[in-house]
């Protein structure tokens, strides 16, 4: 993730009150009390209370909390099938919350595709029909969108399958359907409403890598809420946390894991953090390919493309780590007709003994995102942590 | 301390209400009067024009594919029987009635029915409105529509909208209403507009319930119909009016039966049409 991605959707000072009175419970909040005392005072539901984050163009940022933290409100809110009480949600220019109907309708469809829990998908039509729905009712000719929900469903990996009626299929293929659904529409924004929690383990695993292979290869700006915290880590560009209709921390899945804001976010993450017993050793990964020091330009460039790295270890015979080589510069060498590699190797990338604790990794991650040496005591290369590797690490070791 | 109370004078003012609509309005029910006749007529004509055989194998046929040969056999032999007895003239004319009456109740009921579902104010109006209508005993209803369109079959059909229109109305509500949220929501949340909402998603998934309630309309539909003898309408009921009056209960039983079995195969198929709109 690069520092330069533009912003999506603003959310400033949303908040949303269920409840006839709404001005009073805003009130009480804004004097100070929480949740459960306006609930007592008023019998207002603070659902939501002064939430601002933004939303960049191309990420998957996960909402987080328990059951009640306000999830499905603060999502519902967005594309206004919750009417917010105040606050502003700016996407591309327009603020939502001020829309007329008609313009409401624009908006979302143009921007907002929803997955649900429940699939909800519509039992009288067929996959392709379904497949269909949002192009359909934007009025798209028949051709186009027999096209679109075809790639849609391909996409999910559900070709062959476009005749068969929701109720004939599983719950893993009903979500598909779901999210082709949504891609078919092309909308700027994805949002999903704990789109995996009615799903198995297993199948939900793989839902989650193919969302995130997806969301790779289309980059597109994805909401994700779940209660879930492996999810969250598994999938989350950044992550938010919700407790009582507020924000306690929003972060990436690094931050949270490592700088928890307050005790609920600790509690949260009990289960997961073991970073302190963990150690390099753990997640660490075998090298794919390294060079030899006596290898030329040419040699490491070919080996580079042949395991598609975009930089290489380079290794004495006895894989004592002398240091890294960038493709780029390999490149350069190879044209400017040079024999060795000797000039073009640097030292310029983290490495740790086989004992360092996972918890100390996260921050060795520097913004090239080069991955991290681990090497024994004389030097010699064990193998690579990559950022993930940690997270996916951290994670499973939260579940056993 | 015996207050004196008047008596209201309710029936005056019922009356009193009447006679102002139909000077009032002469002009459009002498204009519904004569459509609504011209459409009776025609399709007796044609159902009488047809051989009554053929009638009942085109009826048959629809039984078999709607339903099945079980149908298809019980209701040719019941159609049959009815013809044996010299009743199809009569049973041709209430089933005109009952299919004229039944279509103009759900044309009437559909939007009502819509609009209750959608709107809550007009479901708190028209749900105390279809209680009324149904509480009140039948023939009460056939003796304001003569001051309206005279004796005879319009009259009756009058009477039988109204009769038969409330499960129709209730039904769609019910139907409508009972869509899941989260359908609802998905819909929302593609942006459809209401119509897109109602004609793609809610009609659809409520068709069965529809069904159901138009079922419940034919049903009363046809006992009305054989009621509205009374008031000079022709049918199966007016052969068991006359029977009654010539006292001669056997005639009277076998008309009765004829409504039975014009009963049962109109029951069934509807139900089998429900049925198979559910399957697929
Ligand atoms: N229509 C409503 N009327 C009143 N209160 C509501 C309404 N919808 C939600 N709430 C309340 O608002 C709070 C947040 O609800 P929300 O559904 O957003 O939680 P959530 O985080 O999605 O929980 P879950 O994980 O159970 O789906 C809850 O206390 C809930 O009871
Ligand atoms: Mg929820």
């Amino acid at each position: 993730m690069s520092e330069s991605q533009t912003t999506k959707i603003q959310v400033r000072g949303l908040s949303k009150v269920f409840g006839s009175q709404p001005k009073k419970a805003l009130e009480l909040r804004d004097q100070g009390l929480k949740r459960p005392e306006i609930l007592e005072k008023t019998g207002q539901t603070l659902g939501l209370s002064n939430i601002s984050f933004d939303v960049k163009e191309g990420e998957l940022l996960v909402i987080m909390g328990l059951s009640g933290s306000g999830k499905s409100t603060l999502i519902r809110c967005l594309n206004r099938l919750i009417e917010p009480t105040e606050g502003d949600i700016i996407i591309d220019g327009e603020n939502i919350p001020k829309l007329n109907e008609k313009e409401l309708l624009q908006c979302r469809r143009r921007h907002f595709s929803m997955v649900f829990q429940n699939f909800a998908l519509f039992p009288h039509r067929t996959v392709q029909n379904n497949a269909e729905y949002g192009l359909e009712i934007r009025g798209v000719d028949k051709a186009e969108r027999t096209q679109k929900a075809r790639d849609a469903l391909k996409q999910v990996g559900l070709d062959g399958w476009e005749d068969a009626m929701p109720s004939q299929l599983s719950g893993g293929m009903q979500q598909r359907v779901g999210l082709a659904r949504a891609l078919a529409n092309d909308s700027s924004v994805l949002l999903m409403d704990e789109a995996f929690s009615a799903l198995d383990p297993l199948i939900r695993k793989d839902m989650q890598q193919e969302l995130l292979e997806l969301q790779h290869r289309m980059k597109k700006t994805t909401i994700f809420i779940t209660h879930d915290l492996d999810e969250a880590l598994n999938i989350g560009d950044r992550i938010i946390l919700l407790k009582d209709g507020e924000i306690v921390q929003i972060g990436t899945p690094e931050d949270i894991l490592t700088n928890p804001a307050d005790e609920y976010v600790a509690r949260f993450i009990e289960g997961v953090d073991m970073s302190r017993i963990l150690t390099a050793r753990h997640a660490m990964r075998p090298v794919r390919a390294t060079a030899r020091e006596d290898d030329g330009p040419r040699t490491v460039l070919r080996k580079l493309s042949e395991n598609g790295l975009d930089s290489i270890y380079v290794t004495t015979r006895e894989r004592k780590l002398l240091g890294l080589v960038d493709a780029d510069a390999a490149d350069q060498a190879a044209k400017d007709g040079e024999q060795s590699i000797k000039a073009i190797l640097h030292d310029d990338f983290p490495r740790v003994g086989p004992d360092e604790p996972l918890n100390n990794l996260f921050a060795m991650f520097n913004e090239k995102s080069r991955p991290i040496a681990v090497v024994d005591e004389n030097q010699r290369l064990l193998g690579v942590v990559v950022k993930g590797a940690v997270l996916a690490e951290l994670a499973e070791s939260g579940e056993r | 301390m015996a207050i004196d109370i008047p008596r209201l004078p309710l029936g005056d003012w019922i009356e009193g209400g009447l006679d102002y609509l139909t000077t009032q309005f002469s002009a459009v029910t002498r204009g519904i009067s004569h459509v609504t006749q011209g459409g009776i007529n025609s399709l007796n004509d044609a159902l009488m024009w047809m051989p009554a055989w053929s009638l009942i194998a085109l009826i048959a046929l629809l039984c078999w594919r709607m339903s099945g040969v079980r149908l298809a056999v019980g209701s040719a032999l019941g159609l049959a029987l009815i013809w044996n007895l010299g009743l199809w003239d009569p049973m041709i004319e209430s089933l005109t009635l009952v299919v004229i009456a039944t279509l103009v109740a759900v044309v009437i009921a559909l939007p009502l029915g819509i609009l209750a579902a959608i709107s809550n104010r007009f479901y708190a109006i028209i749900m105390p409105v279809l209680d009324f209508m149904q509480t009140m005993p039948a023939f009460v209803y056939l003796i304001p529509a003569i001051p309206f369109f005279g004796i005879g079959s319009v009259s009756a059909i009058f009477a039988t909208v109204i009769f038969s229109m409330p499960p129709a109305i209730r039904f769609t509500t019910l139907g409508i209403r009972q869509v899941p949220k989260e359908l609802i929501e998905a819909a929302d949340a593609f942006g459809s507009t209401r119509s897109q909402k109602l004609v793609k998603v809610q009609l659809p998934l409520s068709l069965p319930t529809i069904m159901a309630g138009i079922n419940q309309t034919i049903m009363l539909a046809l006992s009305m119909v054989v009621i509205a003898a009374m008031i000079g309408a022709d049918g199966l009921g007016n052969e068991v009016w006359k029977a009654i009056q010539r006292l001669r209960p056997g005639d009277g039983f076998e008309a009765g039966i004829a409504v039975v079995i014009l009963a049962m195969v109109l029951d069934r198929l509807t139900q089998s049409f429900r049925k198979t709109k559910k399957a697929q």
